[in-house]
């Protein structure tokens, strides 16, 4: 299968979701069982399309790019159509698809107002181009069309789908309904550093050519081995390049304080466009610092190690404390993601294998068990029409399985041995203790200690909202209501999040095997280790 | 992908006496019993999965898996011990689970795997043993509750486990074991979550044992950063061989893991979580207490024993004096107790303060034999409290008396664990607690040791107030009374069994045969531990421990005994500030939570969401309302229509971005899709301009 192997196998799992969202038009729009299935088609031959890409990796060599191909694009600025999935980016690839696909399955008959699937899965198609797009791009300039790609489609879902409710605007004085404000902040914020970014991306292109590279060029690559050289230097030109992209990748990931879009875009999406976020798009921002700022700037990443060490355990303890102040459920687990994305980043923020090891597979995690959570918190408010915690409680008694499941998940995020959630952030924590030579020890020891303190807190107000609206008595406005059950769609998409969560817990190397060696090579490309 | 390391290689241990080396000899591999060891570990999950998904269709709920579980497992741990018996057995096991890069030049490996030495086979039988008795004792207890499956199918989780914690080989599957048991035990203590305090108790159990955890955690990564692994056998060889590097961060490392035993072993000031930990069935207090949680702290104290006595000596001078105030201070909390469960949670946190001043000064053995023999006779207590519970429908001892008419055999073994606990000869507990005092003497801990001694006549005290309030007297509650069925008065006589003789395997200077005694029996591990042995029993000390608690039976009975009228009269024995000092814990939760939970959950928290929502995001609406009126400006009198909605829509064209919603509800995508299209075109015509 050569046709597979040299970049057809990939780019068919990037561009078959957009083929299929250009069929969905051509459906009409009352023929939803067909929209579908055609969804489902797309993204499923997308999903096994990357199952057999991981099957027939060579984990041998994860640290060269696979399955990759490289055509001349835009040869007027030297940018190619350059894909490639290496360690680092094939568990993310993976985790992208199989989302994706679980997200429609749980959509089957799901639909939020106003409705109208054909829409919403045109849009998700679209989404997941864009998603899985940027973890093969190997080029900035198709890296930055794939990342900017994502931003519409959730901006309308969230628009559209988003909660209704209102809310005053405190400068504006104005009322307007929540899913316009989150739409438009999500936007607005994530554009915001996407400029910088995109100056960081022309910064390093007009730079390249002065450098050693052939000509100016966007390809990942060769940028890759100038910085092994550490060509781009350690001047102000550098130092204003990685804080162009440190601003455009910080916003997305969230790192603190440019995560004020995400509890309001989490909080109004629809359940869907929640999972998406949480599952993927974060993951964005943190494979960019690793694909692109630590391996072309080193040094630099070396210089702003401990800022982005000092914002992430502000993050994680923020998060935390933050969580306790919510009364809205999607609200409080949109804050534990800015704890746990404070995890990932302490983990890159040490420099380190072993911490960039604990980054991807706490990605992997996050996504996994926090998407598992938004699915929970979309189902418990499909049901009772509210997510108040303080109206909920006794959900353990009204649906025995959904409690259980959502008890399962909320120990999952809480960093439980055991299952997924614990391996990020213990090797985090790990990390910290020895970073990179040259790194400030009391520094990241310190860090280390705050982190620690985190998962005190982090276990702390998963187990108050586990007590508020899982145990005690039902609140008496829900007397004689029936409620049913996790149904099989539900169940569908959740299995297989449950079953990861464990086998990654006890079995972790599932994601190591791949990242391992791709890891090892970076930072000893980029630190000379 | 995976690859076992199989560490079955032969080892030398020793054989001491009075701390010197008289012999060596080879620990045998123990055969098929160690080296599918798994199994038995592993069968109590199974049991937790089966419960949950055959359980409700089940005779006994799903009990009949959880019992057959742990028969396995005391079956198979008995062979195990009966072979250690006679052959100082040690294998370990680990299976490579993540391979993480590079670690101080070496690959960083995690394992999971097991140990079966002397020390793992005695928590093992000790865990098998006690659980079975529970289990079987539960399956006629929980008759009758909201959800029989869900309870066995989490004493399975918990002593599945603490097996998992007890079978570990290295410091990473030890916190895998000891958060799962942490889980384990929130799910039982909150069993009945239906009411508020029960969940609350749960979720403190949890969040102490969580901070506590820092300790652990960061301990482990100082350990395994330092040794580049975190084998338990890595870290004995290299403390017995004064590993320097070690030996730089031993006396650090030893105390953040002791501040994660204080959490488990429930040592002060961490203690706090247990007493309310009796929220849960009493099965699992009787559980809890004896076997699967409290002792896990003990355990890691005894397993890293090696790097405490060689490195880690300074460690002491923390380790002893909070030990020492946790076995006398929260035995005087017993005293004033009305709950008979917390009476006995207040007797296992001074109990555990025993075990830990043992094992702080150098008491390996004693340590281990106190955890074991206390095993026997809290489990008993705590099942024939559970006896009485469930015949008078209540836990306070002011709603009973004059039991003993009724419970003949609840009452008779009661008082054989009463006597135990309270250290009389020649019961199981006066041996293991005159090792300790023993030890505690030879060590130079002199002033502690009387301390531990006055303990003694504590213990003996309030154990007597309980068998008198409750037993004796007239009864005070409602109803008749009535013994309980057979399956839970049988557990009760099979523990008083070992309550009564355990002791006799450990007496100072006697071995039996070729089955030796339970020092070689904890011996045979990987190095050899170098802790002290008495030769012959010490009279003097004996006496004086002995003396000590008949003195605290008799004045508690003479206080609480003699008549129905001095028992009435109990709670006027008021002392000044000393009473409302016990009867408020010391002050200690009121402390946690006006100090420290609730300014965390009010002020800071709403302080934190205050600051975002009013500070960083009024910077950045701040910011659009700014840039939407900077847009108007620039742009008035235009034709706005191909501006950035984004700009516009800042600008308070809300209106016209609902006009844009309502463009794409029509189901048109195709414009959508049309002016995405037109959009990559832009960008890429931009591209090729730029240039």
């Amino acid at each position: 299968m050569s046709w597979f192997d040299n970049g057809w196998g990939l780019s068919l799992v990037v561009f078959l979701p957009a083929l299929g969202a250009m069929v969905l038009l051509g459906i009409p729009k009352a023929q939803e069982t067909a929209q579908k299935w055609t969804a489902m088609l797309f993204t499923g031959v997308a999903m096994v399309m990357s199952i057999i890409i991981a099957a027939t990796f060579e984990y041998g060599s994860a640290e060269q790019f696979q399955f990759g191909t490289k055509l001349s694009w835009i040869p007027a600025i030297g940018s190619n159509y350059n894909v490639g999935v290496d360690g680092i980016s094939l568990p993310l690839l993976v985790l992208s698809t199989v989302i994706t696909v679980l997200a429609i399955i749980y959509s089957w008959n799901n639909w939020e107002e106003p409705h109208n699937p054909k829409a919403f899965l045109a849009l998700m198609l679209i989404l997941a181009t864009g998603m899985n797009g940027t973890f093969v791009a190997l080029d900035l300039v198709l890296f930055f069309i794939f990342f900017e790609l994502v931003l519409l489609p959730m901006y309308f879902m969230i628009g559209i789908w988003g909660d209704k409710s209102e809310r005053t605007l405190p400068v504006f004085n104005k009322v307007v309904e929540n899913r316009l404000y989150a739409s438009l902040k999500f936007f607005l914020f994530t554009l915001f550093g996407s400029a910088f970014m995109l100056l960081g991306f022309l910064g390093l292109y007009f730079r390249s050519g002065e450098v050693g590279a052939p000509s100016n060029t966007f390809d990942i690559p060769t940028l890759i081995a100038l910085g092994s050289e550490n060509a781009f230097g350690s001047g102000t030109f550098a130092f204003l390049v990685f804080g162009a992209m440190f601003l455009g990748f910080a916003v997305k990931v969230p790192m603190w304080p440019f995560h004020t879009w995400l509890p309001d875009a989490h909080t109004a999406a629809p359940t869907v466009g929640s999972v998406l976020l949480a599952a993927i798009m974060l993951k964005l921002g943190s494979y960019a610092f690793i694909r692109i700022s630590i391996p072309i700037l080193p040094d630099m990443a070396k210089q702003w190690a401990p800022a982005i060490g000092i914002l992430a355990v502000i993050g994680i303890i923020y998060g935390s404390l933050a969580c306790l102040a919510q009364t809205d459920i999607k609200r409080l687990i949109a804050f534990s993601s800015v704890g746990h994305m404070g995890f990932v980043m302490l983990g890159i923020a040490t420099m380190t294998d072993i911490g960039i090891n604990a980054a991807i597979i706490g990605m992997v995690a996050h996504g996994i068990i926090t998407g598992l959570l938004f699915f929970l918190a979309g189902s418990m408010s499909h049901r009772y029409h509210t997510r108040e915690i303080a109206r909920l409680g006794g959900n353990q008694k009204l649906m025995p399985w959904l409690g259980g499941v959502l008890a399962f998940t909320a120990m999952a995020s809480l960093g439980l041995p055991g299952l997924a959630g614990f391996w990020g952030e213990f090797m985090a924590l790990l990390a910290s203790f020895s970073p990179l030579d040259g790194l400030d020890l009391t520094l990241f020891r310190t860090l280390m200690v705050l982190g620690a303190i985190g998962t005190v807190l982090t276990a702390g107000y998963m187990l108050w909202l586990l007590q508020r609206v899982n145990l005690g008595e039902p609140k008496p406005e829900w007397d004689g209501r029936e409620f049913h059950d996790i149904d099989m769609f539900e169940w569908m998409a959740w299995a297989p999040l449950i079953i990861a969560t464990v086998a990654i817990g006890v079995f972790p190397n599932i994601v190591f095997g791949a990242t391992r060696d791709a890891v090892v090579n970076l930072v000893q490309n980029a630190f000379g280790g | 992908m995976v690859n076992t390391i199989a560490l079955a290689q032969t080892v030398l241990a020793v054989v001491e006496e009075d701390g010197a080396v008289v012999e060596a000899v080879e620990l045998a591999s123990g055969g098929f019993f160690a080296q599918w060891a798994g199994i038995m570990l592993l069968s109590p999950f199974v049991a937790f999965i089966a419960i949950i998904l055959v359980g409700k269709r089940m005779k006994y709920n799903g009990a009949e898996l959880a019992v057959g579980a742990m028969a396995l497992n005391l079956v198979w741990s008995s062979v195990l011990f009966v072979s250690n018996m006679i052959d100082g057995i040690f294998y370990e096991v680990g299976f490579v689970v993540a391979d993480v890069g590079q670690f101080m030049g070496r690959p960083l490996v995690f394992e999971l795997g097991f140990v079966v030495d002397g020390l793992s086979i005695m928590m093992y039988w000790v865990v098998a043993f006690v659980s079975t008795m529970v289990f079987i004792y539960a399956v006629s207890y929980m008759q009758g509750d909201v959800r029989v499956p869900w309870f066995f199918a989490s004493l399975s989780l918990f002593a599945g486990a603490m097996l998992v914690l007890v079978g570990a080989p290295n410091l990473i599957q030890l916190i895998i074991g000891w958060e799962g048991v942490g889980l384990a035990s929130y799910l039982l203590i909150g069993h009945y979550w239906e009411q508020k305090e029960n969940s609350s108790a749960a979720i403190k159990a949890f969040l102490v044992n969580k901070v506590a955890d820092v300790g652990l955690i960061i301990g482990a990564i100082m350990i395994g950063r330092t040794l580049g692994d975190f084998r338990f056998s890595s870290i004995a060889k290299a403390a017995i061989a004064q590993d320097e590097a070690l030996a730089g961060i031993a006396v650090a490392a030893g105390l953040l893991l002791f501040f994660g035993a204080m959490g488990k072993s429930a040592q002060f000031p961490l203690h706090v979580w247990l007493p309310d930990a009796m929220a849960g069935p009493t099965p699992v207090s009787a559980l809890m207490h004896a076997a699967t949680m409290v002792t896990a702290g003990i355990y890691l104290m005894g397993r890293l024993f090696p790097l405490y006595q060689n490195l880690a000596q300074d460690a002491r001078e923390w380790m002893v004096p909070i030990a020492a105030i946790t076995l006398f201070a929260m035995g005087l909390l017993a005293l004033v107790t009305d709950d008979i469960k917390k009476v006995l949670a207040y007797s296992t946190v001074s109990q555990l303060g025993y075990m830990m001043v043992a094992i702080a000064v150098g008491g390996y053995t004693a340590a281990l034999f106190h955890l074991f023999t206390h095993a026997f006779f809290k489990a008993l207590l705590f099942l024939g409290a559970g006896s009485v519970i469930h015949s008078v429908h209540s836990n306070n001892m002011s709603d009973m008396g004059g039991l003993r008419k009724y419970m003949p055999t609840t009452y008779r073994t009661f008082v054989i664990g009463a006597l135990s606990l309270a250290g009389i000869i020649p019961l199981a507990g006066f041996w293991s607690k005159d090792e300790i005092l023993g030890v505690m003497g030879v060590e130079g801990y002199t002033s502690f040791m009387w301390l531990a001694i006055a303990g003694a006549f504590i213990t003996a005290l309030y154990m007597t107030r309980t068998v008198a309030l409750t037993f004796h007297g007239t009864y005070k509650g409602e109803g008749v009374p009535h013994e309980s069925p057979r399956l839970m008065t049988i557990p009760l006589v099979v523990l008083a069994v070992p309550a009564t003789i355990a002791g006799l395997f450990n007496i100072p200077g006697v071995s039996w045969g070729s089955i030796g005694n339970f020092t070689s029996w904890i011996g045979a591990r990987i190095v050899p531990m170098g802790d002290y042995h008495p030769s012959s029993i010490n009279w003097g000390l004996a006496t004086a421990g002995v003396a000590a608690a008949a003195l605290g039976i008799a004045l508690g009975w003479s206080l609480f005994g003699r008549d129905a009228r001095t028992q009435q009269l109990r709670d006027t024995f008021e002392i000044p500030f000393l009473y409302p000092l016990l009867r408020n814990k010391y002050y200690i939760d009121d402390l946690y939570m006006r100090g420290l939970v609730n300014p965390i959950k009010g002020t800071v928290a709403k302080g934190i969401d205050f600051v975002n929502g009013s500070v960083i995001d009024g910077i950045v609406n701040g910011a659009a309302f700014l840039m939407g009126a900077f847009g108007r400006f620039v742009y008035q009198g235009f034709d706005q229509r191909g501006i950035d909605l984004a700009i516009n829509a800042t600008a308070g064209g809300t209106s016209r971005l609902g006009g844009a919603l309502r463009f794409l509800q029509t189901g048109k995508v195709q414009h959508y899709a049309g002016a995405f299209v037109v959009g990559a075109v832009v960008l890429v015509v931009g591209f090729v301009i730029f240039t």
